[in-house]
């Protein structure tokens, strides 16, 4: 169904490559929750250049380790994951709640819905949060994720990977993205890492493996750079 | 202009199934105790294109206080009152089987738009689930509010009326009902930033 319009409202602007669609067929459950009509487009006013102050709450002091949660330490690779936090136009975003998620080193979720025959992991709930440094940094110590298989297609196998949620400085900058580990041959056949189409946007979804993060005879450290969308004005318009 | 290598901006992707741990170990959908004098309660479902309930979903929404300043230092009106210790303007519900979330809250006051004006009272909406690989924002707009609303600009520029009208509650006895279809022909009315 086509509509016709010349309102300068509604959003005629091509989706970019650098975002996934809503629509993505290979991906079977965006076919039901897309949404099909026309985006109105809304100008930028004082309700979403300003956000939630969730972050500025106090964070317990093992919340960004996820190996200590429990008695025992979790099995699995244990990782460092770091990283700057940065505006569209490379400022820092201080003080700025991450929450993160992730399936257990045999790549099972401790959720009730995770029906995948994989050992759950009494040692691993795979929740954290940390807020950013006043240079945008954050640090999580975890466990590297197991793949796990999901039902989209015929043999179809998530790559690793760990949920990331972010607030950055205002409502337009809030973002739930995933990070994805170097090198993993499950990229291809994955529709939800593939539904960015753009390879350049693809490869801002891969941590890269960090030798200087690496800390000797304990951990591999892994470095993950997350840009969000721009506060200032007219960084969101030279973007367009 | 040409940007700085490194600061395109970071794919979204999926919240997936498997985030209620991680985001909502915390009930956030009260901002405001159910005793609060002022307190409304907003209740609705989300649904997807073929009418089915989305029991995985997780709703945010983010708002101004009663005097209609929002608790955020780039709102600086410091003539208009702030409590940033009882009311954060920020709430987080999941859906549950039937696709429902409610929050209580308070109605916000109006906030000025980018013309000079007001803006209607209003809540801005985030919707994040499994199926959509970025969320969808909306605003909850109060049907109490003919006059600012007809005056409101963002309300005003979803031309088609039937659109239009599913940014508005209506009245559940003393809830004011909000539902989200995210997809079919009672889509509710989603914006781009």
């Amino acid at each position: 169904m086509r509509q016709e319009s010349t309102d300068e409202t509604v959003s005629q602007r091509p989706e970019g490559n650098d975002q996934p669609p809503y629509l993505y067929p290979d991906y079977v459950a965006t076919r039901l929750r897309a949404p099909k009509k026309p985006l109105i487009i809304l100008p930028r006013t004082l309700s979403d250049i300003t956000g939630p102050a969730y972050g500025r709450d106090p964070i317990g002091e093992l919340d960004n380790d996820l190996t200590r949660q429990h008695t025992g330490e979790p099995l699995g690779e244990r990782i460092i994951v770091t990283g700057r936090v940065l505006d569209g136009d490379g400022r820092p975003v201080k003080s700025s709640l991450i929450e993160v998620w992730q399936a257990n080193a045999a790549g099972r979720y401790a959720h009730h819905l995770d029906r995948h025959p994989a050992p759950l992991d009494p040692n691993f709930s795979g929740a954290g949060r940390c807020l950013t440094d006043d240079e945008g940094r954050y640090r999580f110590v975890t466990v590297k994720p197991g793949a796990y298989p999901w039902k989209n297609h015929h043999n179809a196998w998530r790559p690793a990977h760990i949920h990331f949620s972010l607030f950055g400085s205002s409502f337009r900058s809030r973002l739930i993205t995933q990070m994805y580990f170097p090198g993993d041959p499950l990229f291809e056949q994955d529709p939800i890492f593939q539904s960015v189409r753009d390879r350049e946007a693809q490869k801002r979804m891969i941590s890269s493996f960090d030798l200087e993060t690496t800390e000797p005879e304990w951990a591999l450290g892994y470095k993950f750079d997350i840009v969000l969308e721009g506060r200032d004005a007219t960084s969101m318009e030279d973007r367009r | 202009m040409t940007r700085e290598p490194g600061l395109e901006p970071t794919p979204s992707q999926t919240v997936g199934p498997f985030f209620h741990d991680a985001l909502l170990d915390e009930d956030r959908s009260e901002l405001i105790s159910p005793d609060h004098p002022e307190a409304i309660r907003i209740e609705g479902a989300v649904y997807d294109g073929a009418g089915e309930p989305v029991s995985d979903a997780m709703i945010e929404i983010w708002q101004a206080n009663q005097a209609g300043r929002y608790n955020d230092p780039q709102d600086d009106r410091e003539d208009l009152p702030l409590d940033p210790e009882t009311f954060s303007g920020f709430g987080r519900s999941g859906t549950n089987a039937g696709g429902r979330f409610s929050f209580v809250t308070i109605k916000p006051g109006p906030v000025p738009d980018p013309h000079g004006g007001m803006q209607a009272p209003h809540i801005m909406v985030s919707v994040f689930a499994r199926g959509l690989l970025k969320r969808v924002v909306t605003r909850i707009y109060f049907p109490d509010e003919e006059e600012a609303n007809a005056n409101d600009p963002i309300l005003s520029s979803v031309r088609d009326l039937g659109l239009r009208r599913t940014l508005v509650t209506h009245n559940q006895g003393a809830a004011h009902r909000f539902d989200i279809y995210l997809q079919g022909e009672k889509q509710t009315a989603f914006f781009e930033l």
